[in-house]
C-alpha cells in the first residue's frame, strides 16, 4: 500500500449528502476484474452527458459542464471535501479505487459510512472527519477563493487552511501507523499466524460444526 | 453479574488479539464469495504468492452478472470474464462453488442460508454490503471491500475495531398487509440513513420475534440502508426451526451439541446499548420511498412531502434534488404515481415467502396494461423449484409476469435487467439511489406484496384493500 504522510492538496468540493457508492461509481465498472482505470469513471454518472460502459474511450464522451469536477478551477484536485455520510451503500471498493485513480488523495466530511471509510485506509486514501460547522465553513472559503488548498498532515493529525487555521481530527492508532508507513495489513497479520492457528485449535474443540464443508 | 449484549458475545468469542488501540483481530467462520468483489483479492493472493488459510470455510457462487433469461451463455464479454474468473478461481484453490447452472445457485445471501452454510455464533463476511442479511441467524455479519476479501483468503481474520451497539425494538402485532420490509423502511425513516453508522444493530421485541426467518433476512438486510454494517436478531426457535436438516448444518450429536451453545445467543437481561431505538409496530403501514434515498419513505396513503417545509438546507436542497430526479410534484398522492416496470427480487425479497406474498395478490389479476415489464427473480435455483411446486410461476406468468432464473437482476442491472433512463419501477430490492437500476431509473422500494399490487393497478396501491 501506498504511504500517507503530508498532503498540500487543491480541494474539490462535492455539495451533496449522503453521496453513494453507485454515484462515485456505477455498477457497470464492477464488471472489471483489475485493480485500476476506474478514474475516468470516478462520478460517471454525473460527469459526463452520456451513459459510459466499460472500456470506452472516455476522451470522446460530452462532459457536464455543471458538475464540479469538471470546472477548470478545480483540475488536479487531491482533496474532496464532501458532506455527511459520504459513501453510504455497497461494500464496492471500486469507489475508493477510482477516487485514487483520479488523483484524490484524501477526503474531508462530517461523516462516512462505515465500510467505505474503512476501504480507503487500505488504498492510502486518507478519509478526515471534521465537525459539520467547520466543514461548511470549508464549503464557503472553496467556493470563495479559487486555488484553494488544504495542508494534511497525518502525523500531527491537522488539517491547516491557507490563512493558518488548523483542525485537529482523529484516527485510530493502528492504521496511522499502517498508512505512515504503507504497511501490507496482510503480511502484519501474518505475523500472527501461531496465534490464529491456536484459536482455530480451540474452536474446533469447542465448535467442531464451524470446521469442514457440507455433510 | 456481567451482562452481554448479543453483539458483545459474539465478539468476545471471535478475538484473536488486541493491539493497544483497540484494533483486534477476528477471526472468520464463514466468507461467502460472489464475482463482483473477489478476482483483485485472488489475483492479490497470487502475486504475493500466499496459499488460502481455510479452503472449507469458503462457499462461492455467482450472481450479480448472471442473466436471469437463459443461464447458459453470458453475452456481454465483460460479465463473462468475471464470472469465468470466479469459476477458474474456485476451480484453482479448489473453493465449494455453486456455479451457473447448478440448481443451487443463486444470490449468495439467499443461498448461504439456504444451505445451513450461515450458522448463529458464526462470524460471516462476504465483498457485498448486504451480508448484514446473516445476522437473522444471530452471526455477526458484515460486508468487507476486496481488500478485506483478501485479507480473510489469506489469514481466515478481518482487522476490526468494536462497534457501538443499537438496539431496536419493535414491539406489538403487525397489521394485516405490513411485513418485514415495511418495518426495515420505518427504521431507516426514522433514524436516517447514518443512524446506524459506527454501530450494531440487534433487532430485538415481540414483532421480531414474529418474524418467519425469511422477515428477519430482509430486516436485517436493510441495516446497511441505516448505515449499520451488522444488524442481527437472537436465536429462537423459529431460527432452530430453519436450521435443522440443512446440507451445511450439524447433525447427530454434533447438532445438540450447537443448539445447547445457540441457545445461549441472546442479549442478557439488563444489557448495555448505546442506543436504544423503539418502535410501535401497529403503527407501521404499507411504505413507499419517493426519493433517492431509503430514508425518503412515507406511506402508501401519505404524499410526497415539500421540501419548502424542511428547515436544514442541506437536506431541503437533497430533497428538491431527489424530486427533480423522481419527476415528482411535492404533495403529489403516493397512490397517484404510476409505474413502468416492477421488480420482484433482491437479496431482500426473493425468498419462498416473499413470493408467496406476491402470489396471493397477483392471483386471478392481470399486470396493468401501462406496465411494459414485470419481473420475478426467484433468490436461488432451490427458491425457484420450490415455488413451481406450489404453482407460483403459473399464476405469476397467468398473471402477465416474466417468471425468470434467479440472480442479483434489476436490483443493480448487471446483467441485462434494467430500467431505461426515465423509466420507474415498483422495486423489492433495497436502494433507490440515482441510477441504480440503470442509467436515469427512478426505484421505489416496497414490499414484494406492495410490488404485486403495484403490478394489477399500474400505480401504488394500498395492499390491504387485496387481502380484506
Amino acid at each position: 500500500m501506498k504511504a500517507f504522510t503530508t498532503l498540500d492538496g487543491l480541494v474539490v468540493p462535492v455539495d451533496r449528502s449522503n453521496v453513494d457508492t453507485d454515484a462515485i461509481i456505477p455498477k457497470q465498472f464492477l464488471k472489471s476484474i483489475r485493480r485500476t482505470g476506474f478514474g475516468p469513471n470516478l462520478f460517471d454518472a454525473w460527469r459526463y452527458l452520456d451513459e459510459g460502459q466499460p472500456e470506452q474511450d472516455n476522451s470522446r464522451r460530452s462532459l457536464n459542464p455543471d458538475f464540479v469536477l469538471n470546472q477548470p478551477r478545480y483540475q488536479g484536485a487531491q482533496v474532496l471535501l464532501a458532506r455527511e455520510n459520504f459513501g453510504c451503500g455497497s461494500s464496492r471498493e471500486h469507489a475508493p479505487w477510482a477516487l485514487d485513480d483520479y488523483g484524490i488523495r484524501a477526503l474531508v466530511a462530517p461523516s462516512f459510512a462505515d465500510i467505505f471509510y474503512n476501504n480507503c485506509f487500505k488504498n492510502g486514501v486518507l478519509p478526515i472527519v471534521l465537525p459539520a460547522d467547520v466543514v461548511d465553513g470549508l464549503f464557503r472559503d472553496v467556493a470563495a477563493n479559487p486555488g484553494y488548498r488544504l495542508h494534511i498532515d497525518l502525523s500531527a493529525q491537522t488539517v491547516t487552511t491557507p490563512s493558518g487555521a488548523s483542525h485537529g481530527f482523529s484516527v485510530d492508532e493502528f492504521r496511522k501507523y499502517c498508512l505512515l508507513n504503507g504497511l501490507d495489513e496482510i503480511g502484519l497479520t501474518l505475523r500472527h499466524s501461531d496465534e490464529i492457528r491456536a484459536y482455530e485449535a480451540r474452536r474446533a474443540r469447542s465448535e467442531p460444526w464451524i470446521f469442514g464443508g457440507a455433510a | 453479574m456481567n451482562s452481554l449484549s448479543l453483539y458483545e458475545k459474539l465478539w468476545q468469542a471471535h478475538v484473536v488479539r488486541e493491539e493497544p488501540d483497540g484494533t483486534a483481530l477476528i477471526y472468520i467462520d464463514r466468507h461467502l464469495v460472489h464475482e463482483v468483489t473477489s478476482p483483485q483479492a485472488f489475483e492479490g493472493l497470487r502475486i504475493a504468492g500466499r496459499p488460502l488459510w481455510r479452503r472449507d470455510s469458503i462457499l462461492a457462487t455467482a450472481d450479480h452478472n448472471t442473466p436471469t433469461t437463459n443461464q447458459t451463455v453470458i453475452a456481454d464479454p465483460v460479465s463473462r470474464l468475471q464470472v469465468s474468473t470466479l469459476d477458474q478461481n474456485c476451480k484453482d484453490y479448489r473453493i465449494t462453488e455453486f456455479p451457473m447452472g447448478d440448481r443451487r445457485q443463486g444470490i449468495v445471501h439467499v443461498i448461504g442460508p439456504e444451505q445451513g452454510a450461515t450458522l448463529p455464533g458464526m462470524t460471516v463476511v462476504c465483498g457485498d454490503s448486504h451480508t448484514s442479511t446473516h445476522g437473522a441467524f444471530a452471526a455477526l455479519a458484515m460486508g468487507i471491500g476486496t481488500s478485506e476479501v483478501e485479507h480473510v483468503l489469506a489469514t481466515q481474520t478481518l482487522l476490526a475495531r468494536k462497534s457501538k451497539t443499537m438496539q431496536v425494538l419493535v414491539e406489538g402485532t403487525l397489521s394485516l398487509g405490513v411485513t418485514a420490509k415495511d418495518v426495515a423502511l420505518a427504521i431507516i425513516g426514522h433514524i436516517g440513513t447514518a443512524g446506524g453508522t459506527g454501530h450494531a444493530i440487534e433487532f430485538a421485541g415481540s414483532a421480531i420475534r414474529g418474524l418467519s426467518m425469511e422477515g428477519r433476512m430482509t430486516l436485517c438486510n436493510m441495516a446497511i440502508e441505516a448505515g449499520a454494517r451488522a444488524g442481527m436478531v437472537a436465536v429462537d426457535d423459529t431460527t432452530l426451526r430453519y436450521l435443522e436438516g440443512r446440507p451445511f448444518a450439524p447433525h447427530g450429536a454434533q447438532w445438540d451439541a450447537a443448539v445447547a451453545y445457540w441457545r445461549t445467543l441472546h442479549s442478557d437481561e439488563g444489557a448495555h446499548f448505546d442506543r436504544v431505538v423503539t418502535l410501535d409496530a401497529s403503527r407501521i403501514e404499507p411504505l413507499v420511498t419517493w426519493g433517492t434515498s431509503p430514508e425518503m419513505v412515507t406511506t402508501v396513503n401519505g404524499r410526497v412531502p415539500d421540501p419548502a417545509a424542511e428547515p436544514d438546507p442541506t437536506r431541503r436542497e437533497g430533497m428538491q434534488r431527489a424530486l427533480r430526479y423522481m419527476a415528482l410534484q411535492p404533495g403529489m398522492p403516493i397512490t397517484d404515481i404510476a409505474i413502468d416496470k416492477v421488480f420482484i427480487g433482491s437479496c431482500t425479497n426473493s425468498r419462498i415467502e416473499d413470493l408467496r406474498a406476491a402470489a396471493a395478490v397477483v392471483r386471478g389479476r392481470k399486470v396493468a396494461a401501462n406496465v411494459k415489464l414485470a419481473l420475478v427473480v426467484p433468490g436461488s435455483g432451490l427458491v425457484k423449484a420450490a415455488a413451481e411446486a406450489e404453482g407460483l410461476d403459473k399464476i405469476f406468468v397467468e398473471a402477465g409476469f416474466e417468471w425468470r432464473n434467479p440472480g442479483c437482476s434489476m436490483c443493480l442491472g448487471m446483467n441485462d435487467d434494467r430500467l431505461s433512463p426515465g423509466e420507474r419501477c415498483a422495486s423489492t430490492s433495497n436502494r433507490n439511489f440515482e441510477g441504480r437500476q440503470g442509467a436515469g431509473s427512478r426505484t421505489h422500494l416496497v414490499s414484494p406484496q406492495m410490488a404485486a399490487a403495484a403490478a394489477v393497478t399500474g400505480h401504488f396501491s394500498d395492499v390491504r384493500a387485496f387481502l380484506n
